[in-house]
């Protein structure tokens, strides 16, 4: 047992894929928080304006929702500046995955969002219109409660998609979990080392993934 | 820049083929677990429930890239040699069937117990009222998910790309690094897979509308 994982030992094997995981959570809170932010914004907008600025929206949602994770990881990553007026930017592949993770997520968040806001009936608006509510305070103090207690699956679900989504950011070189995993990989000569390391990956992420959808079902608003 | 994208472009057309032959046949794979695992979960036998929970579970709360990668390293070294593609197609369609199952049991789930049972007092036999009573109803409701789905499916065929499946992702990132030219190439490849799914996207938002 002692050399199951040789050359490496237990321990080295967990604490270097622990280590991936703190850069998984890192990678997936930092973009989960901006995407929550940024596309409720779009969300709202879509859902509010006839004009240009909900067409504009829309168009976003569309092009971003259609178009792979992979290729915004990617090209952010070589086309993005290293540095920013005269700044050098620190970390930054990391920097282009969260971006890239944010700009990915934003418009999903947003498509729940509205489809969120579509199932209040429109009688409601009316009715806080008729009592004075203006339109911001009918959205923040009638609509929205509403919405999100509707939208809390399906949001969840984005959010465990987007921490799964991190293990794409392997591709330019982060040492998330999978990279870490990658990394040791190539050390392994046997099958059964390879079988109990994706084994121990997958738990990871499924341990993960389930105690953040089963906390999500004790959420009460 | 853009010429030689032009004068290459017949590349990114091949990646573009395999993109769409692996996407066609993993839907193809998907539906059929999709459909196995659905009625599987609204039967009577309890090892069945819990096997497909269990790979419900299991596929849809890991990530796809950790599935392919599994695949990829460990079945070389059991001995059994799959290509990159069949390596793709496998994963691809065991992971997109783990949520096309959640979505048939749901809409089976739908459908009012009693159907079945006035199904059955008309003298219908199992078979007959699943097919000619259950399903046509279930699927009307299980139409505009799974078309989500297969929207999923197509990008997530990018995955390949990671171990060099020959996909449109493989090719286009594999000629960027090479020609050293990034912009022009990504813009022309997030326009392949737009043409892919924006159609597909679109025609889930009218069913959506449709069923409202």
């Amino acid at each position: 047992m002692a050399n199951l994982f040789a050359p490496y030992s237990w321990l080295e094997i967990l604490v270097f894929l622990l280590k991936g995981l703190g850069m998984t959570l890192f990678i997936a809170l930092v973009s989960i928080a901006l995407s929550f932010i940024f596309g409720s914004i779009l969300g709202i907008a879509r859902f509010s304006s006839k004009g240009p600025i909900g067409k504009l929206a829309g168009l976003y949602i569309d092009i971003v929702r259609n178009i792979p994770l992979l290729l915004f990881i990617l090209s952010f990553r070589l086309v993005l500046p290293s540095s920013f007026l005269g700044f050098k930017i620190p970390f930054k592949p990391v920097f282009s995955a969260i971006f890239a993770m944010t700009v990915f997520t934003s418009a999903m968040v947003a498509e729940i969002l509205r489809g969120g806001l579509n199932g209040i009936p429109k009688g409601q608006w009316e009715i806080a219109a008729s009592q004075g509510f203006s339109f911001a305070s009918t959205m923040i103090h009638i609509i929205l409660p509403q919405a999100l207690k509707k939208i809390l699956v399906p949001m969840m679900g984005q959010f465990v998609t987007c921490i799964k989504d991190t293990s794409f950011c392997q591709v330019v070189g982060i040492s998330e979990l999978m990279m870490n995993a990658t990394v040791i990989m190539g050390k392994f000569k046997y099958a059964h080392q390879v079988i109990i390391l994706y084994a121990l990956v997958a738990l990871l992420y499924y341990l993960v993934n389930i105690s953040l959808l089963s906390a999500s079902k004790r959420i009460r608003f | 820049m853009w010429k030689k994208l032009v004068e290459y472009f017949p590349i990114f057309l091949q990646g573009f083929g395999v993109t769409i032959a692996i996407s066609l046949l993993a839907l193809f794979l998907t539906v059929l677990i999709s459909f196995i695992g659905g009625l599987s979960r609204c039967s009577s036998n309890k090892f069945l429930q819990r096997l497909f929970q269990a790979y419900m579970s299991l596929f849809q709360n890991t990530p796809l890239v950790v599935q392919v990668f599994f695949l990829y390293n460990v079945l070389p070294r059991l001995g059994v040699l799959l290509t990159t593609f069949e390596v793709g197609l496998l994963g691809l369609s065991l992971y997109t069937g783990a949520f096309g199952s959640a979505i048939i049991e749901a809409s089976l789930k739908a459908i009012p117990q009693e159907q079945i049972e006035a199904a059955f007092s008309q003298g219908f036999g199992y078979l007959q009222t699943m097919f000619l009573i259950i399903l046509p109803q279930a699927m009307k409701i299980a139409l505009p998910p799974m078309t989500n789905q297969a929207v999923n499916l197509i990008k997530n065929s990018s995955v390949m790309a990671m171990v060099a499946g020959g996909e449109l992702m493989y090719r286009s990132d594999s000629w960027a690094s090479e020609m050293a030219i990034y912009g022009p190439t990504f813009l022309i490849t997030g326009l392949l897979y737009l043409s892919l799914c924006l159609p597909l996207s679109r025609i889930v938002q009218r069913l959506e509308r449709r069923a409202k």
